[in-house]
């Protein structure tokens, strides 16, 4: 195997960005799909829309697995436009590994709560 | 390189070591600038208030209490239900611009057509047309309006 490592390293080329670029997109496609479906069904209740409608949208299985899903797409779509933010605005390295640390705590930790929500449904 | 070109570069303002205060506010950004711009705010807003979508959504699926305790503070007068109502619109338009910024940055990925100075500027000017609006519209039955 070629060695890419060290002063080796090949820092230019395909695939470069390539991987954060499709997976933003794709994660983008699943969060819009999402956000159509929960629409859909907010607007097919009829009259007032109470406890039992709301949550009943997010009380079935398949919604549940979607829904997971999209925490989970979330996640990564904002962990790779924050790190943009960071890369492009913060320059020192402490720094720019310190706000990325605090980033992907704070998502895993948003995350986490968010599916212990969603479960315990 | 002749007479004419060289005037027309020293007449242009350069910029080196921009000053995000002295510099920034100078800038003419064009509309497409503007949603760029706007896009990456929107994305970090809803980012910080991630905890605050989550606690919203806590408490309006875990039980009938805890959902009518949402929409009480949401009801209330009080600075409180002022506070989360503004926060509210923010991500309203938040989502909605970031939304939109995105279905144009799809379409562009998709469509060479899509990539021209007149369409960046016109799809951008649509981008802002509907987020501003659908926001003036949600916001105002989130304040009650209708």
């Amino acid at each position: 195997m070629a060695v890419n490592f060290g002063t080796r390293r090949v820092v230019v080329g395909a695939h470069y960005g390539l991987r954060d670029w499709l997976s933003q997109r794709v994660t983008a496609g699943l969060m819009a799909v999402f956000t159509a479906i929960v629409i859909v069904q907010v607007l097919s209740i009829s009259g007032e829309i109470g406890y039992d409608q709301w949550a009943g949208i997010f009380a079935s299985q398949w919604m549940k697995v979607l829904t997971f899903v999209v925490i989970a797409a979330l996640t990564y779509h904002v962990w790779v436009g924050m790190r943009d933010i960071w890369m492009d605005y913060v320059q020192p390295v402490a720094w720019r590994l310190l706000l990325q640390v605090f980033s992907i705590v704070w998502l895993v930790g948003c995350a986490g709560w968010a599916i212990q929500v969603l479960w315990r449904l | 390189m002749t007479e004419q070109d060289t005037n027309a570069r020293v007449n242009r303002p350069q910029f080196r070591n921009i000053n995000a205060f002295r510099d920034l506010p100078t800038y003419r950004l064009p509309l497409a600038g503007l949603v760029s711009i706007l896009h990456r705010i929107s994305g970090a807003l809803m980012f910080l208030l991630l905890p605050f979508i989550i606690w919203m959504f806590d408490l309006s699926v875990s039980s009938e209490i805890s959902y009518a305790r949402l929409t009480g503070v949401f009801g209330s007068g009080a600075i409180g239900g002022l506070l989360l109502k503004l926060l509210a619109l923010a991500l309203i338009w938040a989502y909605l611009h970031h939304l939109m910024a995105g279905l144009r940055h799809l379409w562009m990925d998709v469509s060479h057509d899509a990539v021209s100075k007149e369409f960046g500027k016109s799809s951008a000017a649509v981008t802002l047309a509907l987020s501003i609006g659908l926001t003036v519209v949600l916001g105002a039955k989130l304040f009650g309006l209708y």
